[in-house]
């Protein structure tokens, strides 16, 4: 299989430009004749999709969900960033490739995160065409705010909807093509929209990837889809710890069955986990909720100086108000004077969990940490504060009963976003030809650790403004072979999808009546236990190895004591989360193997054996300067290793230091 | 943390075909959990045992995706207002009460199981114009046009509607009107939507007739089971552009 990035020759500023000016086109005549499966209708699927029916291409389109609209990326709060410069504070594309880079702890490549920062200006000028309304000044022009550690106002928002604005941007634009193709007629091209449909293998005809099979959620049946090209746009792989702010049916099978069938897993054990949300309060949760970062503008860290004091607040004895001001430890304004509360993400929950490991900790399981807005809503008035962040102050009541304009918030980080992802070269094909990944479930942009605000664009550079040309290139320098649903590839992956589905179903129709038997959601939470302590904000050798010992057992457990409902040709949640849940069983264990193999810290994966004196991350670039691409061998073989090593050129690697 | 103890009944229907009635349950439940952990702890209460759980749809959990929905004791998404289904919590019931829990009922959402519905006729309105017709590409600077705060916040109030058809299951009628009147006001009132806005409104409407949603007739149950706070006024600014662009207006 090829491995190679597939950078383009010439200057950073150019190499866009370079791929631009060498790529093949595909004629219009031609482009009808192709057709292309999108995988995932988030920010990057339906914008891919939308643009590539425009562009005269046949698209199918396929989403878990009833309405793509419902995609996951709806729930992005904070916002976009893009190199408008609009409040002319220094931003340029360099900065914000350097603050990504960096951001990342030189974990990705310059290329592609050089082209993300060029294309985020596009970004804004599109959405606003397809009338997002945005945060506008009383002026009429667009409105700007600092985010997430950085030092310019890049990012735009829609109050705390900016996914929800931005996906119903890229969801209209979708429905109109949905909408070309319907009133087009046969021939016309468009997308045709598949909803409630779940991908379960990838079809390759000599190695190419020619279709998908996929699960219909309402029937149950096994159904072929067959395309000259198949794009994943199937979001992250958080959902690996049962409880994070992913949504519900967030899940890493399509990626992971794409892996099983060649494709190469990169840099799983890169999770970042945000600082600010609600904590976890019992044994029913079910999902953590994020309060957006954005917060951190005006919002201050703090937890008591006295454990006494905390151990009081703990049991209920005393509460925020009680603490003195002298008696309070704004610890991340006190160990990082210059970038104080807004300290990229991954240092943020560090401190958060040293904070409450050292019994600090500000509710009753002790792992919380104030966010406090006492002072700006005296400084700025609590009109201003209502207009930035009156929706998440309001989301924040109903979950945890308790008013922010009055008491500060509790917070605790939760896994949030994977950097990880299936590998792809600088045109987002993986080493699988005609596979291609964006948005999240790609490995691409952000190395080690995300910045906020740069999913959104990530997204939406890949869908929008990356894969019309990069796929036209594909398509006319491989001239693929046509293949239709007959060809028997298609058989043989439905033959082996339906003996996958069934074996699941056959473990679960012998624990029918068993009394031990346990429930798909009770196994799915003791892997999350396992990767909360022992893959989560720190890791150790001793921790990895640990959960390398027990991820198995627990799989072991699945395909033993599993128990289920039996129908499987009607609407079934708890099926459709069996087959996830043992995908993550395998996932999981490649993400402890990837974290212990990485014998170094680097952005959101922190080995505790790796840090400086003063507690930070410490690389190890001589040794670790590499993409680690998993390789699958088959269910009994271990991975394989390979390495893509990162060549920088334009940027100097520093230790990363908030100080 | 008290725990605190319900009598449920709930909506049972195997299939959009199949005859459907109410069973009740029995739980336990911590009352700073959710709504949907409230099923979620139901459902392994009756996996555990050997039974069927209960179907229903779910994804954000945060109130924003608009995929939960279903009808708590006769109100949809139940008795808080400006709450979808998925932010209600166990803390808002009294302990003892007896809650009913029914799907989201319309002719025009089929019952695929126990408490889901088939909402893709909302899609389908969605497609005839809900959306502004430019093609990826370049485009002029997003500041090249100034749109006023008032305005585009306006805009924003009516575009953050999350698709749920709780208006419509809460309207006597079963009027999509809320849902259609939203989208139509979020385009009406951006400068980007306006050249489509007479073609837009009149097929959305017919569409949403086609689709088997009842009339609109001035009720109000829709605002007030709105999860989002959408304002009635979005029907009346739909009522306004049907009839300009019936009249030829807005072209
Ligand atoms: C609470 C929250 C807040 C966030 N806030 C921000 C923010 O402010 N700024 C920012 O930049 N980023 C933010 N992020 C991150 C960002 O939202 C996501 O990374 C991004 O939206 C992912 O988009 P996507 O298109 O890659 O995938 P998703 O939006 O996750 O979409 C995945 C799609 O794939 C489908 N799918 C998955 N598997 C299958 C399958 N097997 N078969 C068929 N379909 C499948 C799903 O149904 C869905 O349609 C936030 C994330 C969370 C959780
Ligand atoms: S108008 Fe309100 S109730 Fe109706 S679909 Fe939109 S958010 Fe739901
Ligand atoms: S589950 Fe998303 S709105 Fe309720």
């Amino acid at each position: 299989m090829t491995f190679q990035s597939g950078i383009p020759d010439g200057p950073l500023k150019e190499k866009w430009d370079v791929f631009k000016a060498k790529m093949k086109l595909v004629s219009p005549a031609n482009k009808k004749k192709k057709r292309i499966i999108v995988v995932g209708t988030g920010l990057a699927g339906a914008s891919a999709a939308a643009t590539l029916g425009e562009l005269g291409y046949h698209v199918d389109a396929f989403t878990i969900l009833d309405s793509p609209r419902r995609s996951h990326s709806i729930a992005a709060q904070g916002g976009i960033n893009s190199t408008k410069n609009y409040p002319y504070d220094g931003d340029s594309v360099w900065r914000l490739f350097y603050d990504t880079i960096k951001g990342g702890d030189y974990r990705s490549r310059e290329a592609n995160t050089y082209r993300l920062a060029q294309l985020s200006a596009n970004i804004i000028d599109q959405a606003v065409a397809q009338g997002v309304p945005f945060a506008r000044e009383y002026g009429g022009e667009l409105a700007n705010r600092s985010f997430g550690g950085a030092q310019v106002s890049r990012t735009f928002y829609a109050k705390g909807q900016t996914g929800q604005q931005l996906l119903l941007g890229a969801y209209s634009a979708l429905m109109r093509q949905v909408d070309a193709k319907k009133s087009g007629g046969d021939g016309i091209p468009g997308v045709t929209m598949y909803t409630r449909r779940e991908m379960l293998d990838l079809v390759l005809v000599d190695g190419v990837a020619k279709g998908i099979i996929v699960r219909n959620l309402i029937t149950g049946e096994i159904e072929r889809y067959a395309g000259d090209a198949v794009l994943l746009c199937t979001g992250g792989y958080g959902r690996a710890y049962f409880l994070s702010t992913n949504a519900f049916n967030s899940n890493g099978t399509a990626a992971w069955r794409a892996h099983k069938r060649g494709a190469y897993f990169a840099n799983p054990c890169y999770v970042q986990i945000h600082p600010t949300c609600i904590p976890a309060s019992g044994d029913y949760q079910s999902k953590l909720t994020l309060m957006s970062e954005s917060l951190r503008n005006d919002g201050r860290v703090w937890v008591p100086k006295s454990s006494e004091d905390a151990k009081a607040i703990q049991t209920g004895k005393k509460t925020a108000v009680d603490i003195k001001e002298a008696d309070r430890d704004y610890y991340l304004e006190r160990r990082y004077p210059s970038f104080g509360n807004l300290v990229p993400r991954d240092v943020a929950s560090r401190n958060a969990k040293n904070m409450c490991d050292k019994n600090l900790g500000v509710n009753p399981t002790g792992r919380a940490v104030y966010l406090d807005f006492e002072r700006e809503i005296k400084a700025q008035g609590y009109e201003t504060i209502k207009d930035k962040y009156g929706n998440l102050f309001d989301m924040y009541k109903k979950i945890a009963g308790d008013d922010p304009y009055k008491t500060p918030m509790k917070i605790y980080p939760a896994v949030h976003y994977t950097m990880g992802g299936l590998w792809v070269d600088y045109s987002l094909m993986s080493n699988i030809p005609g596979l291609f990944v964006l948005g999240e479930a790609n490995f691409s942009d952000h190395g080690a650790n995300r910045l906020g605000a740069s999913a959104l664009m990530q997204g939406l550079a890949d869908g929008y403004f990356v894969i019309p040309h990069t796929l036209g290139n594909y398509l006319a320098t491989e001239k693929p072979e046509k293949v239709d649903t007959q060809h028997p590839a298609f058989q043989s992956a439905e033959d082996d999808t339906k003996e996958y589905f069934q074996s699941i179903m056959d473990v679960a129709s012998k624990n029918k009546s068993n009394k031990e038997g346990r429930t798909v959601i009770d196994i799915y939470r003791e892997l999350g236990h396992v990767m909360y302590n022992d893959v989560g904000v720190s890791r150790t050798k001793e921790g990895l190895e640990h959960a390398l010992e027990k991820i198995p057992k627990i799989r072991e457990s699945f395909w033993s004591d599993l128990k289920l409902p039996g129908e499987t040709n009607t609407f079934s949640k708890y099926i459709e989360v069996a087959g996830r849940t043992a995908d993550f069983l395998e996932l999981a264990e490649l993400m402890a193997r990837d974290a212990l193999e990485r014998e170094e810290s680097a952005g959101g994966h922190f080995r505790e054996e790796y840090q400086t004196d003063e507690g930070e991350a410490k690389r190890v670039d001589e040794d670790f300067s590499y993409v680690a691409a998993w390789e699958w061998k088959g269910a009994n073989e271990p991975h394989v290793l390979n390495k893509e090593n990162l060549v920088f050129e334009n940027v100097q690697l520093t230790q990363r230091s908030y100080k | 943390m008290a725990n605190k103890n319900f009598k449920l009944e709930v909506w049972r229907q195997d299939g959009p075909n199949a005859q459907g009635n109410f069973e009740s349950f029995d739980i336990e439940i911590n009352e700073h959990a959710s709504f949907l952990e409230m099923l979620d702890h139901l459902n392994e209460q009756i996996m555990n045992e050997g039974g069927r759980p209960i179907e229903f749809d779910s994804d954000c959990r945060e109130g924003i995706c608009g995929s939960c929905g279903c009808v708590v004791n006769g109100a949809a998404h139940g008795p808080e207002r400006e709450t979808a289904v998925c932010q209600l919590h166990m803390r808002t019931f009294q302990n003892g009460e007896t809650i009913t829990i029914e799907p989201f009922r319309a002719k025009a959402f089929p019952i695929v199981r126990d408490l889901v519905v088939d909402r893709e006729a909302f899609d389908r309105i969605q497609e005839k114009g809900g959306y502004v017709s430019v093609n990826t590409g370049p485009k002029p600077d997003a500041n090249s046009i100034k749109i006023g705060k008032e305005r585009s916040d306006e805009a924003f109030d009516a575009a953050t509607c999350i698709g749920c058809g709780a208006c419509v299951a809460a309207c006597p009628n079963a009027s999509a009107s809320l849902f259609v009147g939203a989208r139509l006001k979020h385009f009406g009132l951006m400068p980007q939507g306006a050249p489509e806005r007479g073609r837009r409104t009149l097929r959305m409407v017919h569409q949403m007739d086609d689709e088997g949603f009842g009339p609109c007739s001035n009720i109000g149950e829709c605002e007030a089971a709105c999860p989002k706070g959408i304002s009635i006024s979005a029907i009346a600014h739909m009522k306004r552009d049907f009839l300009f662009a019936n009249l030829g207006f807005h072209k």
